[in-house]
């Protein structure tokens, strides 16, 4: 009963608001325990350092589920105060149409093109020479996680490199275990195969597919390798059966799973589950075969708002998000990379500070997501959806159709 | 009978006409928010949704004419003819498991039954969860690990086999399975109470000439129903072409694409790969398909005898 | 003005028409208990029973297990150690992002978006089915029509015309705007049923009553809505369902601080926080489905009675 009332009165609230701190209301679709824990960072610093109140639109079921929410209350002219979105093309036509707040004045005040990390971060913030968001965080799909206890029952060493993974699968399978975690969603059987492209391919091959749009060398013979392992990868990932990405990366955990090729953000559930890198689990940037790590990553945007209280705190909240102290609290917490490159992570683990180390040798590509429009990106997710889940689909004709999405993609 | 297919009884709106315009003026006052509704949001989305299905709008609409490229392309999608298939499977089979299974259980019923409450308590119930609900309870049934099959594997028969939401073949039937338990509890409400309305003296009459039970029901009772089934046939076919939440809750349209449905390629068109025009010319597609069954209907129904 | 008494009287005579009494069952007389009919009636409901009753049963088992208890697998078995934790977390407890206070934050939301939303879409549809059913007017069919097709249009469609039309109205994003849109999408169901129920009600009366002198609201709610009552409880239990049900408009045209519990429950139920808390989410289900199930344990019997005289005379 207690609680009945105590939501009403919280309800009740949360209404008036007349003050000149604002309430700022951010979405965001960061629901898994790793995630709530870094996103609570920055509320926590927003609270503090400003009169301001985050509060927080958390909307479970990933971008898929949060996007078209969050696109209805923008064009529908009832914005909330900040908002993420992956960096990339998401937002594109939004910025276009006017509907977002330039943020270049406080980019420039505190002289964030000269602290960036990578200088692609900003450029896919910006349009017509206005920055329009804050890129928060980088992170690297081109991960392979293994489970070190996983490959001792096995009987087999902790590989190394992709090759020496897919050799170490049947002895996992001999002893009970799914070598390759990899959930359902098409999200993630995509991810998988583009970090095969980056990282088997290696740098060219990948700009070459998806920023020239070469379908004729996306259906040639050099790309039919990529789609060779990713076969291997179906057979390895057969008798997964769980949907979300964080529950894939719980049977390696667990140990039930060998490994699974996921971004950064896997690294917060291996942290939250009191794993030690290097000790119980070991990380492969790029899979051990070319260094190289992308630079995806989320960004607030902050639509224009017709309060100018709201509008001054949105101000507010985009400096806190770029700020030194709080980018390392969030991305600890995270599991990614800060964006800029004046911070010291000492508390960083040994699999971020590999990291560290191949972004600051410059061993990044840019993003998927910042080269193909999500309409191309949800054509090569339906497709490798359908071949993870159709092992009578054979790499071949798997190809032929890829490059006929490249040949429309834009 | 009257029902939605009856015709107009025509005097009943005779007793005053001072001109064409003011006749039933209250009435047509009353009825300005269907009026609205009507026009303004059925016709108007739907011409709007057409409009644009001729652009290349993208994440938000804008007039950049392309004719019939977007239908080009949806005919050209993989996806989309599996999502066409889908809906067929599911839609003749919902359509005649719900009937039958609503018509059945409501005939049992009315047998004058003990605990007639406590059975019609328990087939409605479903109808009271969301299908966000139903799904997610159905995917936990029939998961192989630790639903269905796993208990009766534990129970000694070690080679069953049922794992419906896995194996693309026939992941649909195990969303069926979901939805005709969620929906069937209404249709046999009304088929209830669609039997509760006929005439005792029909049941007297047929004893009397001897006429055995099964063609009483096929013969007399279920004509005279009439109007009973084609309220539970809006009912049903409207939930067919609308079936998403369930798909989405149960399944994801997984495993790959084998449980895509048409609702589903147009909201994941529209909002996830923020192609407006795509989506818009696939629900184009359906409206039109519904619009062929609907208009000649009305026609037969409305459009031959006028008012007297 | 219409004179009371006749009304009273017209009322009164509709209720001795007779065949207007839709109680009790009509079907075939009843056999001597155990005949081979008797087993295969009582078979074959039992077996019905126990399709539609199964997942209940899991839902309830499973919300009272801990989570050691359902990792060791049998979905069916009952609780060893009863535990309330989960219906306790899932109520007050469980976290989407920073709010951890479960399902208890939208309860109140839900019920302001029901109410409104229930009264005015029957309010408006129950006039709607009356005027086509006793005031045609030139066209009124083919509004009709256009209603019945609105049926099919899938949600989807409509979701970025009605932000349109919404925001043009200035209401994009409130109560009211959610009320309305509930209010649209409930039309075409709730007019048929309206229709049909109103056409069923004998002409004599509504002649009757137009001899003398009651004009289009007079008779509506002096005639029709007396007489109507079951089908009323109808259209609310069909409303109270989808409304209280409903995902999609509730956060798509509301703020945060107006969404409904659904939301929550999808917050709760695709939150995965390391392991799906099944438990929870069974709990949160259920206590999502409490108030339509309520609703409908309560007026069950009416339920049956209402579409009994709405659908099959009309």
């Amino acid at each position: 009963m207690q609680s009945i009332i105590k939501a009403a009165w919280m309800v009740g609230a949360t209404l008036p608001v007349a003050a000149q701190a604002a309430d700022l209301e951010v979405t965001h679709w960061w629901t898994s325990g790793g995630e709530a824990a870094a996103v609570a960072e920055f509320a926590g610093a927003f609270d503090e350092r400003t009169e301001d109140t985050w509060v927080d639109g958390a909307i479970a079921g990933g971008g898929s589920t949060a996007r078209p929410i969050m696109i209805s209350r923008i064009t529908g002219g009832d914005p909330m105060g900040a908002t993420q979105f992956n960096h990339g093309r998401q937002a594109e036509e939004l910025v276009e149409a006017g509907l977002m707040r330039d943020v270049t004045e406080v980019a420039e005040a505190e002289g964030w093109r000269d602290v960036i990390a990578a200088p692609s971060l900003l450029e896919s913030c910006t349009l017509d020479g206005e920055i329009y968001c804050v890129p928060i965080n980088i992170h690297s799909w081109q991960w392979l996680w293994l489970s070190n206890k996983a490959f001792e029952d096995a009987g087999v060493a902790v590989p190394t490199n992709w090759d020496e993974f897919v050799a170490a699968g049947p002895a996992l399978r001999e002893a009970g275990k799914v070598p390759l975690a990899v959930g359902g969603q098409p999200w993630q059987n995509a991810g998988l195969f583009n970090v095969l492209l980056n990282a088997l391919g290696g740098r060219d091959m990948t700009m070459r597919v998806y920023d020239d749009k070469d379908a004729e060398y996306a259906a040639g013979p050099e790309v039919a390798e990529i789609f060779a392992a990713v076969a291997d990868a179906r057979e390895l990932s057969q008798g997964t059966n769980v949907q979300d990405w964080n529950e894939a990366t719980n049977m390696v955990i667990t140990d039930q799973a060998g490994g699974q090729i996921m971004g950064d953000w896997a690294q917060g559930e291996f942290q939250m589950a009191g794993e030690v890198a290097g000790e119980d689990y070991s990380c492969l940037p790029g899979l051990g075969v070319n260094e190289i790590i992308s630079t995806d990553g989320d960004a607030f945007y902050f639509p224009m708002l017709d309060d100018e209280a709201e509008s001054a705190a949105q101000e507010e909240l985009a400096s806190i998000l770029f700020d030194r102290e709080v980018q390392i609290a969030f991305n600890l917490k995270k599991g990614s990379l800060p964006i800029r490159k004046d911070v010291d992570l000492d508390a960083a683990n040994d699999c971020m500070k590999k990291g560290l180390a191949i972004l600051e040798a410059g061993g990044t590509v840019t993003s998927v997501n910042q080269l193909v429009s999500p309409d191309t990106n949800t054509q090569i997710e339906t497709l490798f959806s359908e071949f993870f889940a159709d092992t009578s689909m054979t790499p071949e004709m798997a190809q032929e159709r890829f490059a006929d999405i490249i040949a429309d993609a834009y | 009978m009257p029902s939605v297919t009856d015709t107009p009884s025509g005097p009943r709106t005779r007793t005053a006409r001072p001109s064409q315009l003011f006749r039933n003026l209250n009435a047509k006052l009353a009825s300005i928010p269907m009026i609205l509704t009507a026009m303004g949001v059925f016709v108007g989305g739907t011409i709007w949704t057409v409009v644009y299905s001729f652009t290349d709008s993208k994440l938000l609409p804008r007039e950049r004419w392309i004719g019939f490229d977007q239908y080009e392309r949806l005919w050209g999608t993989n996806r989309w003819l599996i999502s066409i298939e889908n809906l067929l499977i599911y839609g003749s089979l919902s359509l005649i498991f719900s009937l039958v299974i609503g018509f059945l259980l409501a005939a049992l019923l009315d047998q004058k039954i003990r605990f007639e409450d406590a059975f019609r308590t328990i087939f409605l119930y479903p109808f009271a969860l969301s299908f966000i609900v139903t799904g997610l309870v159905w995917q936990w049934l029939l998961n192989p690990d630790f639903g269905v099959q796993s208990v009766i594997r534990a129970l000694g028969w070690e080679s069953f086999d049922f794992d419906p939401l896995y194996n693309p073949q026939i992941v649909i039937y195990g969303v069926l399975i979901a939805g005709l338990w969620q929906g069937t509890g209404l249709i046999m409400c009304l088929m209830l109470a669609g039997l509760r309305g006929i005439d005792e003296d029909i049941w007297k009459a047929s004893r009397i000439d001897g006429i055995p039970m099964w063609k009483t029901y096929l013969f007399i009772v279920i004509p005279m129903m009439r109007p009973v089934f084609v309220t539970t046939l809006v009912l049903i076919t409207s939930g067919i072409v609308k079936l998403y939440d369930l798909i989405v809750a149960q399944t994801g349209g997984g495993p790959g694409i084998a449980s895509e449905v048409p609702a589903k390629y147009v909201y994941d068109l529209m909002f996830q790969a923020q192609n407006l025009g795509q989506g818009f010319a696939a629900s184009t597609m359906m409206l039109l398909t519904v619009a062929i069954i609907l208009i000649p209907w009305a026609y037969l129904e409305f459009g031959g005898k006028r008012r007297g | 003005m219409a004179n009371p008494a006749t009304l009273s009287a017209a009322v009164a005579a509709a209720d001795a028409i007779p065949g207007a009494d839709p109680g009790g069952p009509r079907g075939a007389r009843p056999r001597r208990a155990l005949s081979r009919g008797n087993v295969f009636l009582y078979g074959t409901l039992l077996v019905a029973a126990l399709y539609y009753a199964l997942p209940l049963y899991v839902m309830i088992v499973t919300s009272l297990k801990g989570m050691p208890e359902i990792r060791l697998g049998n979905i069916f078995a009952p609780p060893v150690e009863v535990t309330f934790q989960p219906w306790v977390k899932a109520w007050g407890e469980a976290c989407t992002g920073l709010n951890c206070d479960g399902l208890s934050r939208g309860f109140w939301n839900s019920v302001r978006i029901l109410v409104p939303s229930v009264i005015l879409s029957i309010a408006v549809a129950s006039v709607n089915g009356y005027a086509l059913a006793n005031w045609r007017f030139r066209g009124s069919e083919t509004f009709f029509v256009i209603l019945i097709f609105g049926a099919f249009i899938p949600y989807q469609v409509m979701l970025y015309p009605l932000v349109i039309i919404l925001r043009e109205l200035g209401i994009y994003g409130t109560l009211w705007g959610l009320i309305l849109v509930h209010t649209i999408f409930g039309m075409p169901i709730l007019t048929l049923l309206f229709r049909n129920y109103f056409t069923s009600i004998p002409e004599e009366l509504f002649k009757a009553a137009r001899v003398d002198g009651a004009g289009f609201w007079a008779i509506y709610f002096k005639i029709m809505m007396p007489m109507s009552l079951p089908i009323f409880v109808v259209a609310t239990i069909i409303q109270v369902t989808g409304i209280w049900n409903d995902f999609l408009f509730g956060v798509v045209y509301t703020r945060p601080e107006n969404y409904p519990m659904t939301v929550q429950l999808n917050n709760i139920v695709n939150s995965v926080q390391g392991v799906k808390e099944y438990n929870v989410n069974m709990a949160a289900t259920l206590l999502t489905g409490l108030v339509p199930l309520a609703i409908y344990f309560v007026s069950g019997k009416l339920f049956v009675r209402g579409i009994a005289a709405g659908a099959v005379k009309g």
